[in-house]
């Protein structure tokens, strides 16, 4: 460029050597910090690959952890309790979390809007969207541990799970619904329709696939969290339908093996986390896929 | 004339009977009830928190309990300094990393990355949010730490004349590792919201800038940083709420000694990690005083994120015409999904 630039005639507006070369640095920098981004990601999912599969042996799935862990050869178990304990305190956390979440964000759209009372909503919805996932637990343990006197559960577990899911479905919802065409909204009531009826004929099934990908984002959230559940929920190693006793989850599992840690331990935890996450991920690849398909967002 | 309109039982004919106003009233009454419920219910909480966390605040002050520089259970002495400056010193250290790295992904998948490559760089980033606390932990303790234990020491060998950073051994546990996790925890957040602002730049800025003959970085550097400043400094801050509440994976990596460690590859403690590692012993005032570390990483994340939340708002509300910008449905709910 620079041996010839002398004849074009549009080469006195070239870009100088020096700003393309700060360009080039520049851009070169960005490049190479987005990349560096995604190295953590593959050497995450490579060691889970590598360690969590080995750990998946024929009765991984169909045993209660047994708790022997300090002798080379004695059985430790598997994650059966795990799975179990994390799909029953997440259910019943979905369970309270996506009405109240859902009538919440309904509230603040179609009577609340922008008053005085629902920015006041708003405003504690977001304080709790900033609350330590510890401090969830700590204020379920003060309420139903300390207030009445009895020990862990699995449903107080599932409380401190639905406090932290809340938000996330209050904040996803409202955005969904704001994007409800207003004409939609009008028509029906012009049409003679109670408020009620267009809230659960036009309003929310027109927003459907957006906030079952909010919901289903919020509960890939609360699956993976341990904080919450160590002061509610409990440590425990057998298998439990019942929310009112010690029930085991697959993060705290994780994370007690962790901090006693014989090689056989960790390998289970690493083969626990591998469940963990692959469970979270087919949640979050069914989020995307739906909201892919909304025809609102 | 107005007479007709008005039916037998005295109501305007257009009217619904009252009884089917009852649905209606009623629907309205339970959502608004069930929206105080959670005013409520935060208020109670806070209230109870304090409560329980009183007789250790009485016991040492206010001011003893979060400044003295003393944590030892055993001499029932609460002073929370080691603690918090811990939470302090590795939520820094995460923004020192974290943030660069994540504007930049937020940069290269707005501006700069092929058309084709920007969706699924984005879904790649997010996954990172995907990833849960403990995995983290997991992970940094048995690959990350090890691994980066000789670059520690090279780097304490070398700068033993700086302050705090050379001049010890390094401990597989230490505020590095758990800095550098914490900047991998609150990338896609902070990559998240500010890609959200860079949206926000009108292509009139960005086309005036290249048609003026600036290149792309120059034109990064004029239009689109000075127009997302308050959204990415809110970014980052939402990503400092994150890092300071952050609880197990901090726990994992960053050892148990509950004293201000003496150098940044040493053994600390933070104040949601004393918490999850002392709690399940802990009885009277100790426990007292676990729930005060947790009144008080309560209020510093309240503080955080409710100048980052001002800060966010104002800027993806636009400063140019200040009129309420339409922001996509999807990436706005995958940051409300990643800043929760």
């Amino acid at each position: 460029m620079s041996a010839g630039a002398g004849r074009h005639p549009l080469a006195r507006f070239a870009v100088s050597p020096r700003r393309r070369r700060t360009d080039r640095i520049a851009r070169g920098l960005i490049l190479a910090a987005t990349l560096i981004a995604l190295v953590p990601l593959a050497l995450i999912v490579y060691y889970l690959l590598h360690k969590g599969l080995g750990a998946w042996s024929g009765n991984f799935f169909s045993t209660d952890p047994t708790g022997n862990t300090f002798f080379a050869n004695s059985d430790i178990g598997g994650v059966k309790s795990a799975i179990l304990g994390t799909c029953e305190i997440v259910a019943l956390a979905a369970a309270i979390a996506i009405p109240v979440g859902i009538g919440v964000a309904v509230w603040l759209i179609e009577y609340g809007r922008s008053g005085r009372f629902a920015n006041a909503v708003r405003f504690f919805v977001d304080v709790l969207t900033g609350v330590p996932s510890i401090v969830f637990g700590l204020f379920i343990y003060i309420v139903l541990i300390v207030g009445t006197g009895s020990s862990y559960a699995g449903y107080k577990g599932s409380l401190a799970l639905a406090l932290l899911m809340l938000p996330i479905v209050i904040r996803s919802c409202e955005v969904v619904l704001l994007l409800v065409p207003s004409g939609l909204r009008e028509s029906a009531l012009a049409l003679g329709s109670p408020r009620w009826r267009m809230i659960f004929r036009i309003v929310l099934p027109t927003a459907l696939p957006g906030i079952v990908t909010g919901v289903l984002l919020a509960i890939a959230r609360a699956a993976g969290e341990t904080a919450p559940l160590l002061f509610t929920a409990g440590v425990t190693h057998v298998t439990s339908s019942d929310l009112g006793g010690f029930m085991n989850s697959l993060p705290v599992q994780i994370y007690n093996d962790i901090i006693s840690p014989t090689p056989r331990v960790e390998q289970r935890a690493w083969g626990t986390a591998l469940a963990l996450v692959s469970m979270i991920l087919l949640l979050n690849l069914l989020a995307r896929a739906l909201s892919r398909r909304s025809r609102l967002a | 004339v107005e007479g007709a309109s008005v039916a037998g039982d005295g109501r305007d004919v257009l009217s619904r009977p009252s009884l089917a106003r009852l649905p209606d009233r009623a629907l309205k009454l339970a959502l608004t009830l069930l929206s105080a419920l959670i005013l409520a219910l935060i208020v109670y909480f806070f209230v109870r928190l304090v409560g329980e966390a009183r007789p250790a605040f009485t016991h040492a002050g206010v001011f003893g309990f979060t400044f003295d520089n003393d944590w030892n259970v055993n001499a029932d002495r609460f002073g929370a300094l080691p603690l918090l400056l811990g939470t302090l010193i590795t939520s820094a250290l995460a923004l020192l990393i974290g943030v660069p790295i994540a504007l930049a992904t937020a940069l290269y998948t707005a501006e700069l990355a092929p058309a084709r490559a920007r969706a699924p760089l984005t879904v790649l980033v997010e996954l990172l949010a995907a990833v849960p606390s403990v995995v983290y932990g997991l992970w940094g303790i048995f690959f990350l730490a090890p691994k980066l234990r000789g670059t520690e020491q090279w780097i304490a060998d070398r700068l033993s004349w700086v302050p705090f950073v050379g001049g010890g051994t390094v401990t597989i546990p230490n505020y590095f590792v758990a800095g550098l996790i914490l900047a991998i925890m609150i990338l896609p957040i902070v990559s998240a919201i500010s890609r959200e602002v860079i949206a926000t730049v009108p292509a009139d800025h960005k086309e005036a800038a290249l048609g003026l003959g600036a290149t792309r970085w120059e034109m990064i550097r004029t239009a689109v940083l000075p127009y997302c400043r308050a959204g990415i400094v809110g970014g980052a801050m939402l990503g400092l709420g994150r890092a300071i509440g952050e609880t197990i994976a901090v726990t994992i990596v960053i050892g148990d000694a509950p004293q201000l460690g003496s150098h940044l590859f040493g053994q600390g403690y933070s104040l949601a990690a004393v918490i999850a590692n002392e709690f399940g012993e802990a009885q009277g005032l100790h426990r007292s005083a676990l729930f005060a570390a947790g009144l008080v990483l309560f209020i510093l994340t309240l503080l955080v994120n409710g100048l980052a939340r001002g800060l966010v708002r104002r800027a993806s509300r636009g400063t140019a015409g200040g009129s309420a910008l339409p922001t996509s449905g999807a990436g706005a709910m995958a940051a409300a999904a990643a800043s929760a």
